[in-house]
């Protein structure tokens, strides 16, 4: 039963990176037996809320309250020594090592002799399954144990080392559905105990079933903390996508073509060997903007990167202006016509220690009008680029200014002048306004609008739904790597709401 | 979708490191070898020679005295065979730094200098003993393209692997280190395939055709006199140069370098420039070692190939140079005049004992490049002053 005086509190936690405000003066209470959900996107701020508490971040203004008292946590084997514990998406496990010397792993016990004492840390691993009710065997490898499994070693790790308070992240991101039943049954045993703990998620029908309370965040800012009890589905995806600052576009009626990409039955694998996209059918005109709406994580970059080919579909088909280009690099994806604003434009976007000619040339450096017999002149790469520059307003630096010195505003501009001016059949827009300024937001929109009424087919891939709906002409939703909706643009934010977060199927990641 | 914001790039060591083995700059460079020195003066002191008159013996060894007008004429005689000296050994270095600085800039480590320049000399002293009735000029462009082949494959095969099965290849190239020597050990040692028809009691090859020898344009060819190759190696730093900074080649090799996620997205082959780039640099290397058999060495011993460390001095002067074009020629010409000028030859034993002279040198060299890591020594430094600073006051009843 959760107590009267709160476990762990954040007060006015604010952390910024750069010019970027990733939490804005954020307050978060967590009482003593609760389990208390934490609900946002990526880029909403939970992520980081979580790494100051633990430690891993400074807050830049703000204090952290545990059990009444003041403490100052800046790394995480404080933040261990107080309490917290933190099971993250990806397991810190040694695999090769057993379940017991992974859960002693920096506190090994030891014999008089001064050698590790394995009998012991056996003994106690055992000792806290049965306590806890997690089933593990001390003796059994990490690397042979299932994903179920080896998250109950980092929370049985986790209370090892004496944590009261427990932060899961993303916890049922990798379970089958009875897994995640266990856990949540192991959860709430906990509170029992008098653990309290804070459950990152997104999944709306997850958090109505074990938390009490939820609080939500947009954009680096908590919106409200919610008892779960009465909340629907609905109610917390209208807190979660929200009412935003309209940015309105104009957007002139325009017909469109014939379909420039299409996707047919697309199945793609992530990174983890699960299924990412799941018979995706889709379909882009000439002259039309699609919008994909989503929450973060569920098969959008898979998608993306099996249409610009730096990922190979299982199966499916890419056709891209009627030619079958399924499973090509992404030389030749460019050279079919795709263009690709990318979502990180540090990571994929840009060389950022290269200058504003070489990154604008960054495609073009070995078209026959730029490079002859494998020479290449800096002088042409610039007088290409000084022009583009111009066309698109970026500002800060000159032909030769390296990419970094850029602002990141200026930075992306440098990536669709880039990307517009190869001139492609269909462009993939993939967040092409995150961490923008307001006027950049707005130059980038206009161009989007601009290019699609020159005929371009455009693919806009977005976590701002308000960018969906005022560019599309389309907007799908995209769910746990289905297509779930097809809507109108103006159709409310309910709706889109309801969509994005699995439509009140109440389906947990397979 | 990550979430990471614009402008948080973190100064941690890695990254520092990562920007400054690509690289330029010069204060760095030289407030290393100041350091290097000072410390190397240090450890004179402490074995009881004068660190001054010392370091200007070794100055006098390296015939750098040469380039003064007001020395005598005795002098100037003995400076100028240790100038050529000294220029011999730059020419070698030039190229395995050069076989190094190159795949740094593609982000790679090449620690295979050694095997690959030993290949080149291998092939050197096999095609340079053949063909005698080769005419001269012939033959030494035939020489020199099969050591320049020979030490390209050597790399690309650390590319190979690294391209298709991710092998890292600071462990492939040291493997292939060893392999180049033992196969080496095994050619010409006694009754080895390659092993000298006329000595037969000795592990040696066959001398190299007399018009294989690559004509001594000063001093005298019987003394070991300065020969063509100098211009070679000098020729292959403009060839670098231009390699990096004005072909598609270079681009793209920049590109994987700096970062390989948006040069594969850009359509970049990462995996080609890996393998191409290991070429390139085993290529300078095999180079090096065929301007030394035909220039100075003109056969293999396996004597020679246990104690040649050319390839290893490349790192030092590759990390040393940044990386670049003048950086490696400087470089050069330091580690070349360092390991001339201590040599047991050069050193007036009077001044300081010649047995430890050498070991001086390698003194200098390891601190050389450990010094290298200064910059990011400084940076871990200043965060740890700022780190402590801030954690004086631990909240009240909290174990540490």
């Amino acid at each position: 039963m959760p107590g009267d005086a709160p476990a762990l509190e954040l007060r006015g936690i604010t952390k910024r990176f750069g010019s970027l405000v990733a939490n804005d003066a954020i307050d978060f209470e967590l009482r003593r037996g609760e389990i208390h959900a934490l609900l946002g996107e990526n880029g909403a701020g939970k992520s980081t809320l979580m790494n100051v508490l633990y430690g891993l971040h400074q807050p830049d203004g703000g204090e952290i309250m545990l059990g009444g008292e003041p403490v100052r946590i800046d790394a995480p084997r404080r933040a261990i020594a107080l309490g917290i514990g933190m099971v993250h998406q990806h397991f810190m496990l040694v695999p090769v090592m057993t379940v017991a010397e992974n859960l002693v792993l920096g506190t090994e016990p030891r014999q008089p002799s001064g050698l590790l004492d394995f009998k012991t840390a056996a003994a106690r691993t055992r000792e806290l399954s049965e306590q806890y009710g997690l089933a593990v065997r001390a003796e059994a490898k990490v690397e042979d144990l299932g994903v179920g499994a080896q998250q109950r070693v980092e929370i049985l790790r986790a209370l090892f080392r004496g944590a009261k308070v427990l932060v899961l992240d993303e916890p049922t991101a990798v379970l089958t559905a009875q897994e995640a039943q266990d856990l949540f049954r192991v959860l709430r045993a906990l509170t029992e105990d008098g653990t309290s703990i804070v459950f990152i998620s997104h999944k709306l029908n997850e958090v109505l079933d074990i938390a009490d309370r939820v609080t939500v965040l947009r954009r680096g800012k908590k919106i409200d903390t919610v008892p779960t009890e009465g909340a629907t589905e609905r109610s917390l995806a209208t807190l979660m996508v929200g009412r935003d600052v309209l940015l309105q576009v104009d957007k002139p009626e325009h017909t469109p073509g014939e379909p420039v990409l299409e996707l047919r039955d697309l199945r793609v694998i992530d990174d983890r060997g699960l299924p990412a996209v799941r018979g995706v059918n889709l379909q882009v005109r000439a002259g039309e903007i699609v919008g994909l709406a989503g929450v973060d994580a569920n098969g959008q970059s898979e998608l993306i990167e099996a249409i610009t080919g730096l990922r190979t579909p299982e199966s499916g088909a890419v056709v891209v202006d009627g030619r079958d280009v399924t499973g090509r690099g992404p030389r030749e994806m460019i050279d079919a016509g795709v263009g690709h604003i990318a979502e990180d434009r540090h990571r994929r976007g840009l060389v950022l220690e290269f200058d504003l000619a070489e990154n604008i040339g960054l495609h073009e450096y070995r078209r026959p009008g730029v490079s002859r017999w494998g020479w290449l002149s800096p002088k042409t790469l610039a007088d290409r680029a000084r022009g583009l520059l111009r066309e698109y307003d970026v500002r800060g630096g000159e032909v030769d200014t390296l990419a970094s010195s850029l602002s990141g505003g200026n930075q992306q501009k440098c990536v669709v002048a880039r990307e517009i001016s190869a001139n492609p059949k269909v462009l993939i827009a993939a967040q092409p306004t995150r961490g923008l300024d307001v006027g950049a937001i707005e130059f980038v929109h206009r161009r989007l609008v601009e290019e699609r009424d020159k005929g371009r087919a455009i693919l806009l891939v977005s976590l701002e739904l308000e960018e969906i709906r005022s560019l599309s002409d389309r907007a799908l939703v995209i769910y746990e790597g289905e297509i779930v909706a097809d809507l109108d643009p103006s159709a409310s934010e309910e709706d889109f709401g309801v969509a994005m977060t699995g439509g009140g199927r109440g389906q947990v990641a397979a | 979708m990550s979430a990471e914001p614009d402008d948080a790039r973190p100064v941690t060591v890695a990254g520092r490191l990562s920007t400054y083995l690509r690289g330029g700059g010069i204060i760095t460079p030289l407030i290393t070898v100041l350091f290097a020195f000072f410390i190397g003066g240090l450890v004179v002191l402490a074995t009881g020679g004068n660190p001054f008159e010392t370091y200007k013996a070794i100055f006098d060894g390296t015939g750098f005295n040469w380039f003064f007008p007001w020395i005598s004429e005795e002098d100037r005689i003995i400076a100028e065979l240790n100038l050529q000296q000294t220029l011999l050994v730059t020419t070698p270095l030039i190229l395995t730094g050069l076989a190094v600085a190159f795949a740094f800039r593609c982000g790679l480590f090449n620690i295979g200098g050694q095997g690959q320049y030993l290949v080149g000399t291998y092939l050197a002293v096999w095609a340079g003993s053949s063909f005698e009735s080769m005419p001269a000029l012939l033959h030494v462009v035939v020489t020199i393209i099969a050591a320049c082949l020979g030490g390209a494959a050597w790399g690309a095969i650390a590319g190979l692997l690294k391209a298709t099965a991710g092998a890292h290849e600071v462990i492939s190239t040291i493997m292939l280190n060893w392999i180049a020597v033992w196969t080496g050990a095994f050619l010409f040692g006694l009754g080895g395939p390659l092993q000298s028809d006329t000595n037969t009691s000795v592990p040696v090859s066959n001398d190299i055709v007399e018009g294989a020898k690559l004509p001594v344009f000063w001093g005298d060819p019987l003394l070991q006199g300065l020969h063509v190759g100098l211009f070679i190696a000098l020729a292959a730093l403009l060839v670098f140069w231009v390699l990096l900074n004005r072909t598609r080649t270079g681009f793209e090799v920049r590109a994987v370098g700096f970062n390989p996620e948006a040069a594969r997205a850009a359509g970049i082959s990462v995996g080609r420039n890996y393998v191409l780039v290991m070429a390139v640099c085993g290529l300078f290397a095999g180079l090096a070692g065929s301007l030394d058999v035909l220039g100075w060495q003109f056969r293999v011993a396996t004597n020679d190939i246990a104690i040649s460390e050319l390839g290893f001095l490349g790192i030092a002067v590759a990390l040393l140079g940044r990386n670049t074009a003048t950086g490696v020629l400087f470089s050069a010409l330091f580690f070349g005049a360092l390991v001339t000028g201590t040599s047991v030859r050069n050193l007036d034993p009077a001044v300081f004992e010649p047995a430890l002279a050498v070991n001086l040198t390698g003194i200098i060299q390891g601190l050389v490049v450990l010094l290298v890591s200064a910059d990011i020594l400084v940076v871990y430094v200043w965060r740890l002053r700022s780190k402590l600073r801030r954690g004086a006051a631990p909240p009240a009843g909290v174990p540490v």
